[in-house]
């Protein structure tokens, strides 16, 4: 186990340092001059020059590249050039909204998606399961913002039981906070849960398939007993996998959602800073991003060794 | 049965919250003051002395900040931290007298050493200043005394003390300066209140404002950056106005409610189809002309715009009494006309180009429509379209463009003509002839007059093909009162908003 992790850590370190340059690299191969775009197409050239001078956009690139990744190092993400505040601060405010709201979401859809997972293995063939099957088909072919417009539709405009958008904070009380979090957290949730659904099915009866299923029916268990005793534990680490890639999905990659209900998240700040080349912004959140993505798949590969005793007795897999 | 008591006792303390907090909401209903506005863009910051954003001045602009003077509603000069001026006779010394008894939000005297350092910092070398330019013709900023500033300008400029009216020349105190970007400080009527990044910016009533108390005592600003999120927003009862609407096509919609009040203003936005009058074959005013005669305006207003927008024929704004409405009909809609000079111009079968268009609709719609247009005269037209950052760059900076379409949003800004290596290009010893005299002038009718020049020698020579002056959508609810209807500065001026009994 301690090899495991040590090996583990090690490749996260390479992995964060070749991620830091392609970041820096891509970023810079990009056309545009932050203080250019500050100061706007009126602007005199040395007005510019002295904006450039004062963000720190004349210094060579390797001292650039040195001084964040140096920042870093020691915990500082460095100041927004356009905000003027540091970059922390700024990540900060954003994962008290991006945080819950990832993590309600991951709830509805694993809420949702287990139990329908299962029905529809329990249920194979049948009706019943090629319709649930169509439906999760439809979960994953509507788009999300469009779906949410519908919500919004529905909740906001018409029935007025929730803000059809914004989030006012948490100082102003959980309850307001959540209800402005509950339409963005089902938009956010359906699609994943058809597909956790899907792939919970699927896995139900790969397993199904296996000997000791047929040995344990052989020995009289009933068809819903070997389902949760057997089945269901060994068909957890797709499921497992599957969940670790969509909350890291659902941290950064719900740009479009946070766009329709106007939502203070991390996803909208790295789209405000590219298009106001906030460098320093995009680079500190996509490496925290990078990060975030490696440590949940470091803690997904150990939730592994909690469903499966082979891998916490240190024999089997993890030796490889 | 203790988890139940305390359950118990929590519902108990919620029902009671919620109740007083809904008598809470019934009492400000009665004599409702404070308001929420819905804007697009999110200010990068707030200091509207190092910003070209027009998001700051939107938040910020004779609300928080003021400068010695003040542009109004109709694009009026009026007074504001100074009270009155003199002229010297040469026109080169402005002598400005302060109102006394301002205080900034912070606590401190505002005076006229303030006004020295503000000026001179726009001014100076390490100034960051988006309007740099504005300040340029000042030699020097003198105190009389606490009450009266003295400014001498190296030649007469006749529009000084408009100048002195944009946002980018708004008072501020040296103790603050640095760090009005996060914290704004200023002598407004509203001060600075709290400011969550991404969702909204909040102010309040300045108790001891020395002005015109307001009549709201809050004001909160809402990003909401989504068009169809902001038809949403005012739908729901989220926000109580747009300053700005950004979603025209829904505009009939809200007309349609009786609890919106919906309002079509101007701007300064003259949108224009820029030519790189350097670059082969635009150096040929044949072309340019073709261009200028292939061009519908009112096609492009309806099918970008909604329908929103009024065409202009030169680079002006419509509502200024300078501006030349007959300038329209310099090169009216005629393709014959336009394919004949292309012929002459050496082009009988058109030639291929390339239009960069930015992210706003009304270029990536208008671009569409545009190419569209000039097909029917054989000129080929590859769409490209690039983000602000790429634009700033290839286009504003390289220069290496055919066409692009963009609003010029600055007030009165036709010397942009005048300036050297600007990116369309155009240089002419006439129109900077024009504008020196322009510069020197102080009569009103002098002046107007040599605005008309200005604008009849770029519509002849085809400079650009201009197409439309941007419309302002206001919509907000029927009870707010005082809202601008026009925009000659980008503000959402709140000082004179309130709600109807």
């Amino acid at each position: 186990m301690l090899h495991f992790l040590l090996k583990k850590l090690i490749f996260t370190a390479i992995t964060l340092w070749v991620a830091s340059m392609v970041i820096f690299a891509l970023l810079e191969i990009v056309p545009g001059d932050p203080a250019q775009l500050m100061l706007g197409i009126n602007a005199s050239a040395d007005a510019v020059a002295a904006l450039r001078e004062q963000m720190g956009l004349d210094l060579p690139l390797p001292i650039r590249y040195g001084a964040w990744v140096g920042g870093l190092l020691q915990g500082d993400f460095g100041v927004s050039y356009t905000y003027s505040v540091p970059v922390s601060e700024l990540i900060g405010e954003r994962l008290w909204v991006s945080l819950p709201l990832a993590l309600l979401a991951l709830a509805l859809s694993t809420v949702i998606a287990i139990p329908v997972g299962l029905y529809s293995a329990s249920r194979r063939g049948t009706r019943t399961d090629t319709g649930i099957m169509a439906f999760t088909q439809l979960g994953i072919a509507i788009p999300n913002f469009w779906f949410a417009l519908l919500m919004v539709y529905l909740f906001a405009i018409w029935l007025q039981w929730v803000p059809a958008g914004g989030f006012p904070g948490w100082d102003q009380g959980l309850f307001k906070g959540l209800k402005s979090l509950i339409l963005p957290a089902i938009a956010l949730a359906l699609p994943q849960a058809a597909i956790l659904s899907r792939v919970t099915r699927s896995a139900l009866l790969d397993v199904m398939g296996e000997d000791y299923i047929r040995t344990a029916r052989a020995k009289g268990l009933t068809a819903r007993a070997v389902l949760w005793q057997h089945a269901l534990r060994n068909a957890l680490i797709p499921v497992l996998t599957i969940l670790g890639l969509q909350f890291a999905f659902l941290l950064a990659g719900t740009i479009i959602i946070e766009n329709v209900f106007y939502l203070p998240g991390l996803g909208r700040l790295i789209f405000q800073a590219i298009s106001q080349r906030d460098l320093i912004v995009v680079e500190s959140v996509v490496i925290l991003l990078v990060a975030t993505v490696i440590f949940i798949n470091l803690l997904v590969d150990l939730t592994y060794a909690l469903v499966d005793p082979r891998l916490r007795q240190g024999t089997g897999r993890n030796a490889s | 049965m203790k988890i139940l008591t305390t359950l118990a006792k929590t519902t108990a303390l919620a029902a009671a919250l919620t109740m007083s907090a809904s008598f809470v909401a019934i009492n400000a209903w009665a004599a409702k003051t404070d308001v929420t506005l819905g804007m697009v863009l999110e200010p990068p910051h707030l200091d509207p002395t190092a910003g070209a954003a027009a998001a700051i001045d939107e938040v910020v602009y004779a609300n928080i900040f003021e400068g010695l003077t003040r542009i109004g509603s109709k694009g009026e000069v009026l007074p504001a931290l100074a009270e009155s001026w003199t002229v010297s006779d040469d026109g080169k010394v402005y002598t400005f007298k302060l109102h006394t008894g301002v205080k900034f939000h912070d606590g401190s005297d505002f005076d006229a050493n303030d006004v020295k350092f503000s000026l001179d910092r726009a001014r100076g070398e390490k100034s960051t200043n988006a309007q740099k330019a504005l300040f340029k013709g000042i030699a020097s900023v003198d105190v009389v005394d606490p009450a009266t500033v003295k400014i001498t300008l190296s030649a007469p400029a006749g529009n000084f003390t408009f100048n002195l009216g944009w946002g980018d020349a708004v008072i501020v105190a040296p103790e603050s300066a640095d760090s009005n970007k996060t914290n704004p400080v200023g002598t407004g009527p509203f001060k600075f209140s709290k400011w969550a990044k991404g969702s909204s910016i909040e102010m309040v009533k300045s108790d001891n404002y020395w002005g015109k108390p307001v009549a709201l005592s809050k004001a909160t600003l809402r990003f909401i950056p989504d068009p169809a999120a902001a038809v949403s927003a005012m739908l729901a009862g989220d926000v109580d106005g747009f300053a700005n609407f950004p979603a025209p096509e829904s505009i009939p919609q809200l007309k349609a409610d009786p609890r919106f009040k919906v309002v079509i203003g101007s701007t300064e936005g003259e949108t224009i189809l820029s030519i790189n009058n350097k670059k082969a074959p635009w150096t040929d005013i044949k072309v340019r002309q073709a261009v200028a005669h292939a061009i519908d305006r009112q096609a492009i207003i309806d099918g970008a715009m909604f329908g929103l927008g009024t065409p202009i024929g030169t680079h002006f704004a419509p509502h200024h009494p300078a501006y030349k409405a007959d300038l329209i009909n310099t090169y009216p809609y005629d393709l014959d006309k336009a394919k004949a000079l292309l012929a002459e111009a050496g082009f009988p079968n058109g030639f291929k180009a390339v239009i960069k268009l930015p992210p706003p609709s009304y270029a990536r719609r208008g671009g569409e429509i545009v190419a569209a247009q000039l097909r029917k005269i054989g000129i080929e037209l590859e769409i490209v379209p690039v983000e602000w950052a790429q634009w700033l760059d290839q286009v504003f900076k390289k220069k290496d463009f055919d066409l692009t379409i963009v609003s010029h949003t600055e007030p009165q800004d036709i010397n942009i003509y005048a300036r050297k290596d600007y990116y369309f290009q155009y240089s002419s010893d006439t129109f900077n002839k024009i504008m020196t005299d322009l510069n020197l002038a102080t009569d009103q009718a002098a002046r107007y007059k040599l605005m008309g020049d200005a604008q009849t020698l770029i519509t002849k020579e085809a400079v650009n093909g201009y197409m439309f002056e941007l419309a302002k959508a206001g919509v907000w609810n029927a009870k707010l009162k005082g809202m601008w209807e026009n925009a000659p500065v980008q503000a959402t001026d709140l000082t004179g908003v309130s709600w109807a009994e």
